[in-house]
């Protein structure tokens, strides 16, 4: 097994690479690669679900979105929060939401889920949108960022560009290796299970519901997390976030990368930001500003990688790997 | 509330319902028939309203605008179905739900680039301009019955073509095993080409009668193709007979909804909730009969 230790040095030297980042880079890619990580924790969550247990949420921006919101309802409007409180509420939200939508819809499978975890992530939108409990269309600001203090002592400070992106990157960290902790021990093994034949995991005596609601509701908390991240770093919510357009970008991110492999997500977040950046300064052609009409060609790449690249970026390294005769690593 | 608004509401619960019905049984058919779900369905029902009202401008009526415009929605059907969708049928359905999805933002785009952002209304033709009286105040409009009775023609219509045509056996026949079919020797790539044609057609159909009742606006598909989702999912996917029920229950739901909170205005009940009344019902199936009212287990 050298290729595992091999790219666990590959994997700390970007690490390593990355943290360095903020001491040579100006803050507008500081904050670039921020909100790519922040995507990059909501890409993973999700990967969990649709790689690993094989449930095609379609609803996914409902927890991100709720998280967020939270933060902006509990914070005082001109004083700071405090971090410590209002991360574990944001999270605790959406995980509680996670378990009554994922108690609901695991109870069908299929094209059913697809649908049915759409409309309940849209019957959030509509709540946020059509009602004024949250600024309605509008949306909130958070004016003031979460403070970090621990009786007087002040480890970080989040309104500091730098700071804000280390923390963001030690959480990316934290969460991958959480996930990969998670995804090796029995716990990730009988999921994986349920995905290929549910039926014989079920016959095993495996309660394959509780193992799937389980999945749901980490994977909930965590895009629980990118969220509470995302209205930190932009200083605002609004019903978009929970809308389906979310939902559609961060399911394209865990294909795009390669799905069931938890970097290639990441990896895809990271290039749908990069690339939603390039098409949206698209300079104006024949008296259509093709800029402002950037979604025409992110929904033709969309189509494109659907039919030609099924197994995303990182499939297309292994078929490579593979064909010059690599390590066939699985 | 007094019984004429019982029965305008009433009407109006009906005529959404039917119309609902229109959409969602193309979905429901294309995923019954071909196994594929098309997020992309709302999008024709957004464009076969912008056709409605962009023809009716140019050709100066609406009936002229309707023939036109289900012509090219059926040309379109074809020829997205040629290009991509024939190409789906034996993916996953995580392919079928990007590759559509992709297709949502295509045809979003392309309405803004060609038709532009603003809101239009499109005028009641002349000959259903008028309005049947109830009461001394109240009336009812007969272009929404016209809407109703075509809604109702057109399901009819649908059940006679699937149940007593030589199409409608092969269509059903193709549903429970492709494989055999084809080796009957029907070209069951020139059927699937039909069903989801005349799914789309269904769609933008719809968007085109529903036009002079409801304005024109960006984003209206979406909003369809969510309801239609759960009335799919309440009445059972594939099955058009559950569409129908639960369309006309959704419809009902909706309306009444609606114009409850009015009646318990006093009583503080937040009328914005209202639009979660047809997800509550959703749920509730959702914990009763998982595949729909009348969803056979996959």
């Amino acid at each position: 097994m050298g290729s595992r230790k091999l790219r666990i040095v590959v994997m700390l030297a970007c690490l390593a690479a990355l943290a360095l980042l903020p001491f040579v880079a100006e803050k507008f890619y500081v904050q670039l690669f921020t909100k790519m990580l922040i995507m990059g924790i909501f890409a993973m969550s999700l990967d969990l679900l649709i790689g690993y247990a094989g449930l095609v949420s379609f609803g996914h921006a409902a927890y991100f979105g709720v998280a967020g919101y939270v933060l902006a309802l509990i914070s005082p409007q001109y004083a700071a929060a405090s971090l410590w409180t209002t991360l574990p509420v944001a999270m605790g939200v959406s995980a509680l939401l996670a378990l009554v939508i994922g108690a609901l819809v695991l109870r069908t499978s299929g094209i059913y889920f697809i649908m049915v975890t759409l409309a309940f992530s849209q019957m959030l939108f509509y709540l946020f949108h059509d009602t004024k409990i949250a600024g309605g269309t509008d949306g909130i600001y958070v004016y003031v960022r979460p403070a970090a203090d621990i009786l007087g002592w002040k480890p970080f400070d989040l309104e500091n560009v730098a700071h804000l992106y280390l923390v963001v990157l030690a959480l990316f960290a934290g969460v991958f290796v959480l996930l990969r902790t998670m995804l090796g021990s029995l716990f990730g093994r009988v999921i994986e299970g349920i995905r290929i034949n549910e039926h014989r995991m079920r016959s095993l005596g495996y309660p394959t519901f509780r193992y799937k609601l389980a999945c749901f509701v980490i994977s909930g908390a965590l895009a629980g997390l990118a969220g509470y991240l995302a209205a930190i770093q932009f200083g605002f919510v609004n019903p978009d976030m929970l809308g389906w357009h979310v939902s559609g970008l961060v399911m394209m991110m865990v294909i795009l990368g390669g799905m069931g492999t938890l970097i290639g997500p990441a990896v895809g977040a990271m290039a749908m930001m990069l690339l939603e950046l390039a098409l949206q300064s698209l300079p104006e052609f024949g008296g259509v500003n093709f800029g402002k009409h950037w979604q025409l060609f992110m929904g033709s790449f969309i189509v494109l990688v659907a039919l030609l690249l099924p197994y995303g970026l990182i499939g297309l390294l292994r078929a490579r790997g593979q064909a010059g005769g690599g390590n066939g690593h699985g | 509330m007094s019984f004429e608004t019982f029965l305008i509401q009433l009407l109006n619960g009906v005529q959404y319902g039917l119309l609902l019905f229109l959409v969602a049984s193309g979905l429901t058919l294309v995923f019954g028939i071909m196994g594929v779900i098309n997020l992309a369905h709302g999008s024709f029902y957004m464009i076969g309203a912008y056709l409605a009202w962009s023809l009716s401008e140019r050709l100066g009526n609406l009936w002229a605008a309707i023939a036109v415009g289900v012509v090219l929605a059926v040309l379109l059907g074809m020829l997205l179905e040629w290009l991509l969708i024939k190409k789906l049928y034996a993916r996953d359905h995580l392919y079928q739900v990007l590759l559509t999805y992709g297709l949502i933002l295509v045809f979003e785009e392309l309405r803004s680039v060609i038709w532009g952002d603003d809101v239009h209304g499109v005028q009641v033709p002349s000959m259903l301009a008028a309005s049947i009286p109830l009461t001394e105040t109240l009336s009812y409009p007969v272009v929404r019955l016209w809407i109703s009775v075509v809604c109702l023609v057109l399901a009819v219509g649908m059940y006679l073509l699937i149940q007593r045509t030589r199409i409608g056996m092969m269509i059903r026949a193709g549903a429970s095993n492709r494989e055999m079919i084809q080796s009957l020797g029907i070209n069951i790539q020139l059927l699937y080409r039909i069903v989801f044609a005349l799914g789309i057609a269904l769609a933008a159909f719809a968007g085109m009668i529903s036009a002079p009742v409801s304005s024109v606006f960006p984003g209206m598909g979406n909003q369809v193709l969510i309801i239609c989702f759960v009335v799919v999912v309440i009445g059972g996917i594939g099955s058009v007979k559950g569409a129908m029920v639960a369309a006309i229950l959704i419809g009902l739901v909706d309306t009444f909804g609606k114009v409850l909170h009015v009646e318990l205005g006093g009583v503080k009940l937040l009328p914005e909730l209202a639009g979660m009344t047809v997800y509550l019902l959703m749920a509730v199936v959702l914990v009763w009969r998982p595949v729909g009212i009348f969803g056979r287990r996959l």
